[in-house]
């Protein structure tokens, strides 16, 4: 009994130690800052040859960043619709070229990388700079008329996020590396007995699919429209992101706005996120995948 | 007679028919000749598109003024025209602004490799009151954007006397923190859970301690997650220039930093330099510019290839 007890005693201290690098790092980099910003974001701060100068203002900057700012709320909701549409193309693109790549076909190898090169190469600076030479749509979009199509169909709040889109539409498809790969490990531990059985069957490639593959995959869809999200919001050069950082060095605004900008684009993520793992999180009880075992 | 030699051509026919049929169709409606063929054009079709950005860059890099005019050149520039190369060249300073990159990012995946595998190992093997809380703090920090932190670590690294130099992303990664963090601490905490105990316990029972047994035992047999984490680290910290351009500032620029201000860079790199040399900036320079940047990662990763794109099958990632 005692001895039990010292041992788990000792266990929990060995624990410690090895995570202690990661406890400091967060006290200090992560839990600190968090502090400090939304305590910023209720300031008006002024650096000063003495220091840090801060006004108390409440909510000040929260409603400014609502009600006055001319761009910010602009910028946000922009960014949010085309995510709505970038988050569906991405995974759905990524299962596509899993699935495709799944097949017995040869040299997976050879398509697997091709498909995650560029997630070794893209930097914002790279992709800015594609799009600026135009290099980042296929010509025939453009050619077929699709843009003016959409502008006179849709109102304009709704066409321009969707023009960005297609006018972008190569290097969004690259933020599905990743996805790519986390599908295809998905797939390739579907029990291939199961495919088996529903050929023999009689069943359809077209049922095979609806009915066996995409209920085994589906908590990797989840895990795959998460980490989506994330990357779209925290890797991507967006405008809303620029704005805080133009923000910082502002007189008039400073540290304290931006701070609260980040904190409402945080919230924002939050918020996706949390509806993304409400919506699709659901009916975690029927998993083939573990049933065939 | 006719009769026989009728049914014999009928079964001939019928088992040709099948052949023909298994070959184009397959047995299992997914090994046949035709869906083969869709499948291949599906993917090479879509692979073009996909690295159709890259194929432009290359194409339009080598293109001299002439060509670029030319509506008749499309993808073949008429002739190579390195000027292009060696003009980005000096106006991103290569060797120095390469230089810079290498030390961003290589010294901080080293720290965060070596950090984060300690930091995933306490994690994987052992436990111990407040893990849990710990591991949602470290989801946490994974959707937390940068930009939330950025500004009071801004005032710390300036408080300390950090800006300007690695050290902004070098400290916070050997405290296993800094770019993408939790993805990596959780890369090693799958890994180490595929990780036999039996070994653990037997360097024990041997008199090991647990940090000998995890540098003699555990270490040696976890090369796979250590490189994949040391490349997608080295290879995010490379791309990084958010953060890089608040914390270095002018005083270290690396190379996607320098392609921010190409322009300006240019213009003073040749607008001073005499008559002779004058030729405007155009697409084509800048596009050198942009292969220069990427040239170190598509030369990595055409040998490390492998290991980035088995990441999910080595490290164990998706889990049971």
């Amino acid at each position: 009994m005692l001895l039990k007890r010292i041992r788990r005693r000792r266990e929990s201290f060995t624990g410690y130690l090895f995570v202690f690098p990661w406890i400091i790092g967060f006290l200090l980099f992560m839990a600190y800052p968090i502090y400090f910003s939304l305590n910023m974001s209720f300031h008006k701060v002024l650096i000063t040859s003495e220091g840090i100068q801060k006004d108390f203002l409440g909510w000040d900057n929260f409603k400014y960043a609502f009600l006055s700012d001319p761009k910010y709320v602009e910028e946000l909701l922009v960014f949010i619709k085309s995510v709505v549409f970038m988050i569906p193309i991405v995974v759905v693109f990524a299962m596509l070229v899993a699935l495709l790549i799944n097949q017995p076909i040869r040299f997976k190898g050879l398509f697997r990388a091709i498909f995650f090169l560029p997630v070794v190469i893209t930097s914002g600076e790279v992709v800015k700079e594609l799009f600026a030479q135009g290099a980042t749509t296929i010509s025939i979009v453009e050619r077929y008329g699709i843009i003016q199509f959409i502008e006179a169909n849709l109102s304009p709040s709704w066409s321009e996020p969707i023009i960005a889109i297609i006018q972008q539409l190569i290097v969004i498809l690259w933020y599905s590396g990743v996805q790519i790969l986390i599908f295809l490990a998905g797939l390739q531990k579907v029990n291939s007995q199961i495919y088996e059985a529903a050929s023999i069957d009689g069943a359809s490639p077209w049922e095979i699919f609806w009915k066996i593959t995409l209920p085994s995959i589906k908590p990797f869809i989840l895990v795959n429209i998460i980490y989506t999200t994330v990357d779209l919001f925290t890797n991507s050069l967006n405008d809303v992101i620029i704005l805080i950082k133009e923000h910082m060095f502002k007189i008039n605004t400073g540290f304290g706005y931006a701070t609260a900008q980040a904190w409402i684009y945080f919230m924002i993520i939050f918020v996706i996120l949390l509806f993304v793992v409400v919506i699709f999180g659901r009916n975690e009880d029927y998993n083939p995948r573990k049933a065939g075992r | 007679m006719w009769k026989a030699v009728k049914t014999i051509d009928k079964i001939k026919i019928e088992n040709i028919w099948y052949k023909l049929k298994k070959f184009f169709l397959g047995k299992q409606g997914n090994d046949g000749m035709i869906f083969k063929t869709v499948i291949y054009a599906l993917l090479i079709s879509i692979g073009f598109v996909y690295l159709y950005p890259i194929f432009y860059m290359v194409s339009h890099s080598f293109k001299s003024l002439k060509d670029l005019l030319d509506p008749t050149v499309l993808w073949l520039p008429k002739t190579l025209h390195l000027d292009n190369y060696i003009r980005a060249w000096n106006v991103l300073d290569f060797p120095k602004a390469f230089g810079a990159s290498l030390l961003n990012s290589v010294l901080p995946a080293l720290s965060q490799t070596v950090s984060c595998a300690l930091v995933g190992y306490g994690f994987a093997r052992f436990n111990f009151p407040g893990k849990s809380i710990m591991l949602a703090f470290i989801l946490l920090t994974f959707i937390i954007p940068v930009q939330v932190v950025m500004i009071p670590l801004f005032l710390l690294f300036k408080q300390y006397g950090l800006l300007g130099s690695p050290l902004p992303f070098i400290v916070p990664a050997l405290f296993a923190g800094g770019i993408k963090s939790a993805l990596f601490i959780l890369i090693y905490l799958q890994f180490f859970k595929t990780v036999p105990k039996a070994l653990e316990e037997s360097a024990q029972i041997d008199g090991a301690g647990p940090f000998k047994t995890f540098f003699r035992i555990i270490i040696p047999i976890s090369v796979p997650a250590i490189v994949v984490v040391f490349l997608f680290s080295l290879v995010w910290h490379w791309n990084e220039t958010y953060m890089a351009s608040l914390y270095l500032g002018e005083s270290m620029r690396t190379l996607p930093l320098m392609l921010q201000t190409f322009d300006l860079a240019y213009s003073q790199e040749y607008a001073s330099s005499g008559a002779t040399e004058m030729v405007n900036i155009n697409e084509s320079i800048k596009l050198a510019g942009t292969m220069l940047i990427i040239l170190p990662l598509l030369i990595l990763y055409l040998f490390a290839q492998r290991w980035f794109v088995e990441v999910v099958d080595k490290t164990g990632l998706t889990g049971e």
